[in-house]
């Protein structure tokens, strides 16, 4: 199981409440003050990130491997 | 990645104006997913706010809204529920709008059961207004109004609604967002006054007057001292001393205000419908 971020980064104000409650440290806020992707490898899917958007910036999609 | 809740958004008004890790877009998103689960159309839910923070909800969700006077929104919103008892209506408030400005608009809507749900968002704080300390903040909790202290005790709008006589009522975290989304639902199930005191974290004026860390970290002490309110009946006096219970805290029959109007004009010899 593979998943897709997507960041909208309009909407991103860099509150870094994905990245604290990411399990992987997938997540990390930029110099620029929105959130980036640091190791996308590491993502579970597990959508503690875009549940807790205050935002909506960000989503998490599961990918099946064979759709890649 | 298109989410069906964006449906309800006013996709122009977008970015929100709430400062950086406010919760009350939590609270939001978790209302238009509840009216999501209930598959009530845009067209037929009205969607009543004050002022305040938590009241600029209104302005980015995309049902038939209305922005109304410091503190008057539950008026506002029994008017529109009596003039068309077909509407599904939603009041979004904040913990000043609600219980001190609005305080006695709040218990008299409790008290005469009208079929609405109320959505207080509780941040602590008067934040739109640069932090003065709320009816809701706790004792001995810091704020521009009270750099030593809160000295006033804490309402706790949970037992005012239901003691004023409000037919459902429950209370949520920003945290707990899933949880939260059921509340609501189960609010908007109830024929009567449904009361949903959503805890939110203000990072900007509560959080950092009182250390609270970053808004990840208020959440965080939400899970931490949020107890579910089956555990919480077990729990002794001592070990409640930090905590507060969420969930259903109290559900109740009672004849609702349309219903009960509706007898006063049979009664009355009937009107012409």
């Amino acid at each position: 199981m593979k998943s897709e971020i997507t960041i909208k980064t309009v909407r991103c104000k860099g509150c870094g409440i994905c990245a604290a409650f990411c399990p992987k440290s997938v997540l990390a806020v930029s110099e620029l003050g929105k959130i980036q992707v640091v190791n996308k490898e590491a993502c579970i899917g597990c959508g503690q990130c875009e549940l807790r958007c205050p935002d909506y910036a960000i989503f998490v999609d599961r990918v099946k491997e064979a759709a890649q | 990645m298109e989410r069906s809740f964006e449906q309800y958004f006013r996709q122009n008004h977008l970015p929100h104006l709430w400062c950086p890790g406010c919760g009350n877009g939590i609270a939001m998103k978790a209302i238009v997913q509840a009216v999501e689960k209930k598959g009530w159309s845009q067209d037929n839910t009205v969607i009543v706010s004050g002022i305040g923070c938590s009241s600029r909800a209104s302005g980015y969700m995309d049902f038939d809204t209305l922005h109304t006077a410091h503190g008057r929104a539950i008026p506002f919103a029994t008017g529109i529920k009596l003039a068309n008892p077909d509407l599904n209506v939603i009041v979004i408030t904040g913990d000043g709008d609600c219980t001190a400005i609005g305080g006695n608009h709040f218990i008299h809507g409790c008290r005469r059961n009208v079929d609405l749900t109320v959505i207080m968002f509780n941040n602590n704080i008067y934040g739109m207004t640069g932090g003065q300390a709320s009816p809701t903040t706790p004792v001995g909790a810091k704020a521009t109004t009270a750099p030593y202290g809160s000295v006033d005790r804490t309402f706790d709008a949970c037992k005012l609604a239901e003691a004023a006589g409000a037919t459902y009522v429950a209370r949520s975290t920003a945290f707990h967002v899933q949880h939260m989304t059921n509340m609501i639902a189960d609010g908007l199930d109830n024929k009567g006054f449904s009361f949903i005191e959503a805890m939110v974290q203000c990072p900007t004026a509560f959080g950092r007057k009182n250390r609270m860390g970053s808004p990840a970290d208020m959440l965080k002490w939400m899970r931490d001292h949020a107890v579910m309110k089956a555990a919480w009946d077990k729990l002794s006096e001592e070990k409640r001393e930090d905590k507060f219970p969420i969930g259903c805290l109290y559900s109740s029959q009672a004849i609702d205000y349309d219903a009960a109007y509706d007898q006063v004009i049979e009664r009355a010899g009937g009107a012409d419908k």
